[in-house]
């Protein structure tokens, strides 16, 4: 925002204009609609209006979120690759039947729907590494950029930028710094190195995996933790340099227990985004090699979309897991939020 | 020098350097590459040629042979800094190579060739930028369709989102009626059903109501947001009363209340959410991957897709149409980082 008044004066003449210009239709929408709403207002009366002006949006969240909610439940419990629920026939509780069935739940090797087992343990590797180490670097660079740092707007908008990059760029970015010539493999071979094909290993696969989404995200939860940072009243602060505190009891004395609500937010946060990865993983390593980086939500849509078959029940019945995995932590993250706003 | 340190090493408050600002610095300088780095990266590769892309190591700027037209031949030839056998270096064409021995070309005198191995000579480059990544795929594939998709999806749906979003928060902030808080409690309810938990169910609907492979298919099932409702109505809410009982007593219908009065008065609010859909909606992936399966419906991130898994990839291309993407983001970002960023850490939302 460094400019002159002048050219402030200018921007804004200019942008009043660009405003009035793309206003005019959305004010003729408005008009157009002013004639039915009264004649719709005099017929039901003004106090029905608030379910008028309540009812698209209740439509769209009933054809899309409502009913839908509930036919996952149906389709879980019919078989066959029909579409239409009509055409298909009523298993019970065969498709839940068949995902559990393990010999032990410990090996996904011993189920007889191991791609669906083998998902839940890379989710679940995924989510250790990536919540751990993305809360990690959040809160370190939350706690830098919250010092008095010059230039301190600028930086963080550095690490807030990748945020608004889609996951297909984000993976693109990546997948081509990674390749056999890519420049991280010239850079190995300068230092002596030899290259590394990174998507033919399933460690490395889950390692960029890791590291390519906690790049892509790690400002969101870093600007969370930054405004709770500021929240911390500053005469606390003050006190403690009075009487000559030491700076790491200062943090572990009054800023970790004081951000602790706001990390709690961010953890619960990011387990709930992790367990539904799909979009950059599958854009950088397409799940593989083999299954190694294949994750909950790539099954689903393997299952029901991509499979010579789609098995419709049974990617419904995975969704419904899912689903019940995802309640528990929004339930958490409700309780979280609660607990941050009311302390 | 001493009066530099000095103001390098200055800061408010204390007066000494302290190993935590060393530190704090270095791991910025640090932030800086890694988050910046492999954007840049992006932009520079996107501007070399096929050839320049497979070279290993590459080079950081995009350079090109460079080619000259000699009399002759028919095609330019490229040209190359060649020792002679009796040690004089000089600019030669090749006209072609056989071999370890490449025939050359003395590109102002026509007539002289020499035959030189291949090891006497080296490529001469220059910094150019190859703008035909840019322009072959609006010609060559989709692109331009893949780029008005996403225009339209991304414009319609906003659209779409603000009018019924506002219309409902509207309806939750100024009116006090039965059934209000069930409303809400449904509303965030819904926040706890994600699109990935549904999505056998909504293609259902979806190809019921006929809209597989059509815009629509994508725009409408996420138009209905339950963050938009409740940004809109947490901000309707400040809104005075005394207002709305004003414009009720001058007889404005209560259509005419909420689009003159309480619209015009969230507007920063209104702001907001826009600038979070226009982001949702542009980098929107997985729900348009599964409706979308014709190439001309494609949008830009599920067209981004398809190129990236062919046999041969065509990376010249990838990254500039990546680039392309990336753009209107990065606009977004450069003008409006201040909103979104306050955005997020008053509303907890991305």
């Amino acid at each position: 925002m460094a400019q002159t008044d002048h050219a402030e004066h200018d921007t804004s003449s200019l942008s009043d204009r660009l405003t009035a210009l793309a206003a005019w239709p959305v004010h003729l929408v408005f008009r157009l609609l002013e004639w039915p709403f009264a004649a719709l207002q005099r017929l039901v009366g003004i106090r029905r209006m608030p379910w008028l002006f309540l009812a698209p949006n209740l439509v769209f969240f009933g054809l899309f979120v409502v009913i839908p909610l509930f036919i996952n439940f149906a389709f879980s419990l019919t078989g066959g690759t029909q579409l239409f629920l009509s055409d298909r026939p009523f298993v019970g509780t065969e498709q839940y039947g068949f995902l559990l069935d393990c010999e032990t739940f410990g090996d996904p090797v011993t189920c007889r729907e191991d791609r669906f087992w083998k998902g839940i343990y890379n989710t679940a590797t995924f989510i250790f590494f990536q919540v751990s180490f993305m809360v990690l670097f959040s809160l370190i660079t939350a706690l830098i950029l919250n010092r008095e740092i010059r230039g301190r707007g600028f930086f963080r908008a550095v690490f807030f930028f990748p945020v608004l990059l889609s996951p297909v760029v984000v993976a693109l970015i990546w997948k081509w710094i990674l390749l056999r010539d890519g420049i991280l493999n010239a850079f190995l071979v300068s230092i002596g190195l030899d290259k590394i094909l990174f998507f033919v290993s399933p460690e490395w696969s889950m390692f960029w995996a890791i590291f390519v989404s906690i790049w892509a995200h790690m400002g969101f939860y870093t600007l969370i933790l930054l405004a709770g940072l500021q929240a911390i009243p500053p005469d606390l602060y003050e006190a403690a340099e009075m009487d000559g505190t030491r700076p790491e009891r200062v943090f572990w004395r009054i800023t970790l227990p004081l951000l602790w609500p706001n990390l709690l937010v961010v953890v619960v946060l990011a387990l709930i985004k992790g367990v539904q990865i799909f979009d950059e993983v599958f854009v950088l390593t397409g799940g593989g090699p083999g299954t190694a980086t294949q994750f909950i939500v790539q099954y689903i849509y393997n299952t029901g979309f991509t499979d010579q078959v789609q098995n419709f029940g049974l990617a419904a019945a995975a969704s419904v897991v899912l689903g019940v995995v995802l309640f528990f932590l929004t339930m958490a993250q409700l309780a979280a939020t609660r607990r941050r706003d009311d302390g | 020098m001493g009066k530099l340190a000095q103001m390098m090493t200055a800061r408010r408050g204390r007066g000494r350097l302290h190993w935590t600002d060393v530190f704090s610095y270095v791991y910025l300088a640090f932030g800086v590459v890694l988050m910046f780095g492999p954007v840049v990266w992006l932009v520079l590769s996107s501007f070399k040629t096929p050839a320049g892309l497979v070279e290993f190591p590459p080079t950081f700027l995009p350079l090109s042979q460079i080619e000259v037209e000699v009399e002759g031949h028919r095609k330019p030839l490229p040209l190359y800094r060649t020792t002679l056998e009796d040690g004089t270096v000089r600019d030669l064409a090749q006209i072609r190579r056989i071999g370890i021995v490449s025939q050359m070309v003395d590109p102002e005198n026509p007539d002289q060739t020499y035959k030189v191995p291949i090891d006497q000579r080296e490529e001469i480059r220059e910094f150019r930028l190859a703008l035909e990544n840019y322009s072959d795929p609006l010609e060559r594939f989709n692109f331009l369709k893949y780029l008005s998709n996403s225009v339209i999806v991304t414009v319609v749906a906003t659209a779409v989102t603000l009018l019924i979003n506002s219309m409902a928060a509207y309806g939750l902030a100024i009116y006090q009626f039965r059934g209000r808080n069930a409303i809400m409690v449904f509303v965030i309810g819904t926040l706890l059903i994600p699109i990935t938990v549904i999505l056998v169910p909504v293609y259902l609907v979806v190809t019921q109501l006929g809209m597989i492979n059509s815009l629509w298919a994508v725009i409408l099932p996420g138009a209905a947001t339950p963050t938009g409702v409740f940004l809109l109505r947490q901000y309707m809410l400040t809104i005075p009363k005394d207002l709305i009982e004003a414009a009720r007593m001058d007889k404005a219908s209560e259509w005419q209340i909420y689009s003159r009065v309480v619209l015009p008065l969230a507007t920063p609010a209104i702001a907001v959410l826009a600038i979070f859909s226009i982001m949702w909606r542009w980098n929107d992936f997985l729900w348009p991957l599964i409706v979308l399966n014709r190439s001309e419906v494609y949008t830009l991130q599920v067209g981004l897709n398809a190129f990236q898994g062919e046999l041969d990839v065509q990376w010249h291309y990838i990254l500039a149409m990546t680039v392309v993407t990336l753009i209107p983001v990065t606009l977004v970002f450069a003008f409006l980082q201040r909103f979104i960023t306050t955005g997020i850490a008053n509303a907890g939302m991305k």
